[in-house]
């Protein structure tokens, strides 16, 4: 079996720990919610396999580095950030329905790598502007911070969904945590995603530097990196402000995660250096 | 007397607007809104580009408002000052609050504001207060930097607490921010960035700047040794690198291979692989044959020069030299384009494709022309820069990580433990506060009652 069989399998495993999640958010039932734990878990174990896989891969073909170069790469490593962030506060917090909002992103993710015709599954050789030991810190760095703004995302929407419900009567909100908590949990994991996001823009400076001598050029990007990084401080800086709470936040995150999507995404729509990851 | 009070209030109006979030808030969002328009009209390109995009109209418009080259515009410049100033201002008015909070000797506690908290923890021991406190002492010694005991009519009472630098941490996010602003306007003021092209065995020492265009002279010379390309079995390249020399007073003092990701950097300047390039040699090898008598005639010639063709076949001019030739839709590669006068007709242009010597025959005419011997030589093309704020900018970088790790992920924790005798056992309660992450502190509380009940 080579990675992209195994990665495709994984995507399934993803999908069913999603509706396994799903399915004990909407019957209320702690079993699907164990099952789901674990089918995640055993989903990241193979995301990890498979990305070791396709790294030792690359050196049989005689082109090897590390699995972090182009899009169907970063999407694989996306989904697999995306179910650790999310299996790391499952853990500490003790509540499965969120995933019910969180597991969905990276099974998206991971379908889209395995599934859509514009994504090049195939193992290619660095070209010489990727060969850089920042590209490995710079990937994993930007993705956890990505990886926290798409969980923080999903637990933001739970906050919205019961706001929303103010006076408690949709049965299907009755098992989510108190908003109080809701809205500190989205906090907690936008520190997160903002920490990592900011050692990602700040590797991806310092790489740039070391290969072709500024550290910050304004591609479109880079741009896009800190409109999203701006969006984020001004996230954390409006909580200090009265009468900025709750949904007003809330709405703050939204724009925030669709700038990363558009980081993500968007941007090779764009003319830019970045524009390698189009393949 | 009035008057100075006037001004004196409003200076303070002035100094409460620069020290507010609000303000911030608001920066910050101008900042994101603006950006974006950067990255969807393309900066820096030429205005003749803009104006048959744009049309007259717009192309005025965005010129007057610094759009095509926005990011250094005097109105984004103004955003990143005023961000400076709330940020200097903000932090003067609030350090001194926080100083007091992490510098004092006798940390303040209130017993009552731990009583009223929602999530203590409590619970029974069978052991008396006065043995409890002992193992109570050495257990907080452990991980709280600070304590305090005090006896009570029915047992003792510990405050500890910890962290309470950790306030400073968003100090150190802001100076970062400072830092990196003063770096990025050090590099802008005192540095360069130019390019520069290095034909193989040829020196230079000076560099076009890529703003202005104009020449920057260097204190030494750069000498292209020699230039090595690579390539994958697909095709893609694999790598561009350039053997360069540096050369002070015509000795070279330094040899280093400059690649991609790899620069060489020389007293204070930085030399990176840029792009590359191939030049003719000064004097290349013609073949000519005519075609009803099979007969060849060489001749050198150097580009630009025209020639009598051997055995009377008319005058040739060696035009021009192509990089990379496209004929027909088809790279042909580098390519020499010439100029053939026969005796009795017209002239024609002939391409002569290094790599396909009878492309020439394909015309069909008296003579065929093709490069006989050709060793062509590359040049390099170089980025050199000069940036005396990179050191200062890079220390900001990790300010920035530090500051930011402290305020996210640490926080100034304070911890009330007391306990009364009830009978011969104790009850002991357990609360605990801290400035940031409470629910984190809850369980945090809940995991030190835990560790109490243990031992
Ligand atoms: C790009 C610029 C800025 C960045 C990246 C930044 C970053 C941060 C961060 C990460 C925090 C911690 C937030 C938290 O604990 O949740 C913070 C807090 C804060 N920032 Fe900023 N900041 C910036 C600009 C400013 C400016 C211009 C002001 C001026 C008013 C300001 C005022 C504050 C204040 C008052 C706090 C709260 C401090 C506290 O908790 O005691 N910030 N900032």
């Amino acid at each position: 079996m080579n990675s992209s069989n195994l990665l495709s399998i994984v995507t399934f495993v993803y999908g069913l720990a999603a509706l396994l999640y799903i399915a004990h958010w909407l019957f209320k039932r702690p079993l699907p919610g164990k099952l789901a734990t674990w089918t995640a878990i055993i989903g990241a174990l193979g995301n990890t396999a498979g990305i070791i896989l396709r790294w030792v891969e690359s050196y049989r073909l005689g082109v090897g580095h590390a699995p972090l170069s182009n899009m169907y790469e970063s999407l694989i490593f996306f989904s697999w950030t995306i179910i650790i962030v999310y299996l790391f506060i499952e853990r500490r917090y003790k509540n499965r329905i969120i995933g019910a909002f969180a597991t969905p992103f990276a099974f998206l993710a991971m379908a889209y790598a395995s599934l859509s015709p514009n994504i090049n599954d195939r193992i290619q050789p660095l070209i010489p502007a990727l060969k850089s030991n920042w590209l490995i810190a710079h990937v994993i760095t930007c993705f956890l911070g990505y990886a926290g703004f798409a969980v923080a995302f999903g637990i933001n929407f739970m906050y919205l969904l019961k706001a929303r419900d103010a006076e408690q009567k949709s049965r299907w909100l009755d098992h989510f945590p108190d908003t109080d908590v809701l809205d500190e949990l989205t906090y907690q994991v936008i520190m997160f995603g903002f920490l990592f996001l900011s050692i990602g823009i700040i590797t991806g400076a310092v790489w740039a530097n070391s290969a072709w001598g500024s550290y910050w050029s304004w591609d479109p990007k880079e741009t896009w990196s800190l409109i999203t990084w701006f969006i984020y401080a001004t996230l954390l800086h409006a909580r200090l402000m009265r009468g900025w709470h709750g949904k007003r936040i809330a709405y703050l995150s939204i724009l925030g995660f669709m700038a990363v999507l558009f980081t993500y995404f968007g941007v090779n729509l764009l003319p830019g250096l970045h524009s390698y990851a189009t393949n | 007397m009035r008057e100075k009070e006037i001004s004196a209030d409003s200076s303070n109006k002035l100094w409460n607007f620069f020290a507010s979030v609000r303000l911030t808030v608001i920066i910050l969002l101008s900042l994101a809104t603006t950006s974006v328009i950067g990255t969807i009209i393309p900066q820096n390109e030429s205005p003749a580009a803009y104006f048959r995009q744009y049309g007259e109209f717009f192309y005025r418009l965005f010129n007057a408002l610094d759009i095509f080259d926005m990011y250094h515009s005097w109105w984004f410049q103004f955003l990143l000052l005023l961000l400076t100033l709330n940020i200097v201002v903000c932090s003067i008015n609030r350090l001194s609050s926080t100083w007091k909070i992490v510098f004092t000797k006798n940390p303040p506690f209130n017993l009552s504001k731990f009583k009223n908290l929602p999530d203590k923890e409590e619970f029974t021991d069978n052991r008396s207060p006065e043995q409890l406190k002992k193992i109570y002492e050495s257990f907080f010694s452990k991980s709280f930097g600070h304590r305090r005991i005090e006896d009570t009519e029915k047992g003792f009472r510990i405050f500890a607490e910890k962290g309470r630098w950790t306030r400073l941490g968003v100090y150190f996010v802001h100076l970062s921010i400072i830092l990196m602003i003063i770096g990025g306007l050090l590099g802008s003021i005192f540095g360069f960035e130019g390019l520069v092209n290095i034909p193989e065995n040829e020196v230079v020492s000076s560099i076009m700047l890529r703003k202005t265009g104009e020449i920057q002279k260097l204190d030494f010379g750069i000498r292209l040794e020699s230039f090595n390309l690579s390539f994958y079995d697909s095709g893609a390249p694999k790598e561009y690198r350039s053997t360069l020399s540096i050369i002070e007073n015509g000795e070279a003092v330094l040899k280093q291979d400059v690649i991609v990701n790899d620069p060489l950097r020389y007293k204070g300047i930085n030399i990176f692989q840029s792009s590359y390039g191939t030049l003719p040699p000064p004097k290349i090898t013609l073949t000519f044959k005519n075609r009803e008598t099979g007969k060849e005639f060489e001749k050198n010639a150097g580009l630009g020069e025209e020639f009598d063709i051997p055995d009377g076949g008319g005058r040739f001019l060696l035009k021009d030299f192509k990089g990379s030739f496209n004929f027909m839709g088809h790279n042909m590669g580098m390519t020499f384009i010439g100029t053939l006068t026969p005796v009795s007709g017209d002239a024609v242009d002939v391409f002569l494709p290094v790599q396909f010597p009878n492309f020439d025959r394909m015309r069909k005419g008296a003579l065929s022309v093709s490069v006989a011997d050709f060793k062509h030589r590359y040049y390099t093309g170089l980025q050199v820069t000069k940036d005396p704020g990179v050191f200062i900018v890079y220390v900001g970088f990790l300010v920035m990580i530090i500051g930011c790790f402290i305020t996210f992920f640490m926080s100034h924790q304070r911890i009330c433990v007391e306990v009364t005798r009830s009978q011969d056992r104790s009850k002991v309660m357990v609360a605990g506060t801290a400035n940031k992450n409470k629910m984190g502190m809850h369980m945090k509380t809940r995991k030190i009652s835990q560790g109490l009940i243990g031992i």
